[in-house]
């Protein structure tokens, strides 16, 4: 089963790096049959990414995420407001729906709790525990990769 | 002092904060103080985020430094990395590149502009010009754009992928790419990569000319409003190449009045601080750059595309100067200053970075391999310019013996427009806000304005969450009468 990782942040924003490190995790497991994408910010090219792909999942970190982390399926969605610079990963999902035509492929979202993300700011100590935390989750998502099965794990938010 | 800037007084007025603005990435505010009849007696955009980027250079390995900058900013980490290395090349006493050299980081960075321009326009622009200002918030996005246009939305997509594949092809990576390094570039382009880029450079040369002809068939609509939208007369400042063409990468500085004739030609950006000087205000973070001839009051201007199409005397490549022809003819050969123009130029710049990407491609010399140029004699300080999608972008670097950088001053593109977008809110404020009952729509329209410059207010963090919209409406007494929340994101 084809997978597409996206992992986005900013390595020298503290625990925005959250992202580009769980991916780095990925990349050094040599996980088969995966595509993975790192960038600073999801972008509109990024549903061309998703093309081909029979399963996405997005790393990221947030503020405001449950602690240490939460997966959850995404859908896409229409009505969202976003930056000038970025897109949320529902919105890509429902430009790829729009403009490529057809359904994206399923997808998750593993958002970490990120606590600092000064410029300059390294990763902090709770940031690193759960970067810790979500690989050993994403080793065990890893080791049955599908959507059926990935949704079994699913945070209840 | 502005008008608009400071009310006369500030009580029995209430306070509209429009905090942080929407689709613009970091932290600004726009504050709207009104009377009871709904008068605006002051309008401010605010930066409220202290960025601190020189003191996260500072104490830096020079040669570091160009890599370190594409950190600052995840819009436009290639403008960074090329403002950077440029003053680095000089530092490191590299003073010329090979041909080969300087034209791969000219390739880099009109894939760069090609691609940022894209993004502004069709992602950022579109859904307000062509769903329009006032329609349904929720769809007046880029996902709505699609709905309705969606061949549009896909030439947007795949410019800007092109713009970012010409960057990955040059840079190595599609990000914290090595690319550009003191004295030269790390790597060459290979013909399999050149000729890969060649395959579609035709087509995107086709879509730019095609989405130049959109902003002029918009304008074309109702060309009162969309001249006078946002509009105020100001300098301008940019880059131009010895001839007068506009340049994007290297040149001399040059500044127009608002009536086009020069007040500095030919300055070398070595000299930039003797021709601009920075001041601070109060209640804002962010420097108000301004000419220092002119001083404070008097010596704003603009940067951008705007500006530079404008500055120059013409663009080397011939769809593009035709199209600016047409965008001057349009304002009767007078200099234009509607906030909303900016759009139009964007698009003209977006063609000419495609015609550009294309003859650059076209050279023999794109794929040698002499990429890394003479080292002569070391110096202690120097400045790099570069136009950015967004404006003039200036790094500044002293380096010490033990290889260090020990000073570094950047005068970023949106620092360079400040003044202009606080001119911007005020102009839409007086024309749309004044007398009238406050709504959404109205307030977009000040976003409008804003998004028209597409500031970069910080950069490159981007935590879901963290971008709500929320507007307060308090009365004089301080009390919040309503308040409106919207949401990047639920995760």
């Amino acid at each position: 089963m084809r997978l597409v990782v996206f992992g986005w942040g900013n390595e020298a924003r503290g625990d925005d790096a959250l992202g580009p490190l769980l991916l780095a995790r990925i990349a050094a497991a040599q996980w088969p049959d995966s595509a993975l994408i790192e960038d600073f910010q999801l972008q509109l090219e990024h549903v061309l990414d998703l093309q081909g792909a029979e399963l996405a999942l997005f790393l990221d970190a947030g503020r405001a995420t449950p602690a240490p982390f939460a997966f959850s399926e995404i859908f896409p969605r229409k009505n969202l407001t976003h930056t000038s610079h970025a897109l949320a990963p529902e919105s890509v999902l429902a430009v790829y729906e729009q403009t490529l035509g057809g359904n994206p492929p399923p997808a998750f979202l593993l958002c970490m709790r990120g606590e600092n993300f000064d410029l300059g700011a390294g990763l902090s100590d709770d940031g690193a525990a759960r970067l810790e935390q979500a690989w050993a989750f994403l080793q065990r998502l890893e080791a049955g990769r599908s959507a059926e099965n990935w949704r079994r794990h699913a945070t209840k938010i | 002092m502005f008008p608009l800037e400071n009310a006369e007084t500030k009580q029995g007025l209430r306070r509209i904060a429009i905090d942080p603005v929407t689709r613009v990435e970091g932290h600004g505010k726009v504050t709207l103080l009104l009377d009871d009849d709904n008068h605006v007696h002051q309008a401010r955009l605010h930066i409220v985020e202290f960025r601190g980027f020189e003191a996260f250079i500072e104490g830096r390995p020079y040669w570091e430094v160009p890599v370190t900058v594409q950190r600052l900013c995840g819009i436009c980490p290639v403008s960074h990395q090329l403002a950077a290395v440029k003053a680095m090349d000089l530092i490191a006493g590299y003073e010329r590149l090979t041909p080969t050299a300087e034209k791969l980081r000219r390739l880099m960075h009109y894939g760069q502009i090609l691609q940022s321009h894209a993004v502004h326009f069709f992602h950022l622009a579109s859904p307000d010009l062509l769903l329009g200002f006032d329609s349904e918030p929720t769809k007046r996005n880029i996902l709505g754009v699609a709905a309705q246009f969606p061949d549009i939305a896909k030439q947007g997509i795949f410019l800007r992928k092109y713009g970012q594949e010409v960057i990955r092809h040059v840079s190595g990576k599609r990000i914290h790419g090595v690319g550009a390094i003191p004295g030269g570039v790390s790597k060459a382009l290979t013909d399999v990569e050149r000729d890969e880029l060649r395959r579609d450079v035709d087509t995107m040369i086709q879509w730019a000319r095609d989405a130049v002809r959109l902003v002029a068939r918009i304008h074309t609509t109702h060309p009162e409003f969309y001249d006078s939208f946002g509009e105020f007369r100001a300098s301008m400042m940019s880059l131009v190449g010895p001839d007068g063409a506009l340049e994007l990468y290297d040149g001399a500085l040059r500044a127009r009045d608002a009536d086009g004739g020069l007040i500095f030609d030919g300055a070398p950006c070595a000299s930039y601080n003797e021709f601009l000087q920075e001041e601070v205000k109060s209640w804002t973070y962010m420097k108000f750059p301004h000419i220092r001839a002119l001083g404070a009051e008097a010596g704003w201007y603009r940067v951008g595309p705007l500006a530079r199409v404008q500055t120059c005397d013409f663009i080397a490549t011939p769809l593009a100067e035709a199209e600016r022809k047409n965008f001057l003819a349009a304002g009767g050969g007078k200099p234009r200053h509607g906030t909303l123009l900016y759009h139009w130029a964007r698009m003209i710049e977006a063609l000419h970075a495609a015609e550009t990407i294309r003859d650059l491609l076209d050279d023999v010399e794109i794929v040698g391999t002499d990429l890394i140029g003479e080292k002569g004699e070391r110096r202690e300080e120097a400045v790099g310019v570069i136009e950015a999608p967004r404006g003039t972008l200036i790094h500044h670097y002293r380096v010490g013996a033990d290889d260090l950088v020990k000073y570094c001053n950047l005068i970023v593109s949106t620092t360079n427009n400040n003044q202009a977008m606080n001119e911007a809110v005020r102009s839409v404020a007086r024309s749309f806000i004044d007398g009238n009952e406050v709504t959404e729509g109205l307030l977009n329209h000040i976003e409008v304005a804003i998004r028209a410059y597409d500031p970069c207010l910080s950069c490159a963090t981007h935590a879901i969450g963290q971008m709500p919209l929320q507007v307060d409406l308090v009365d004089s007494s301080g009390a919040l009468v309503s308040r409106r929340a919207k949401n990047f994101s639920a995760a």
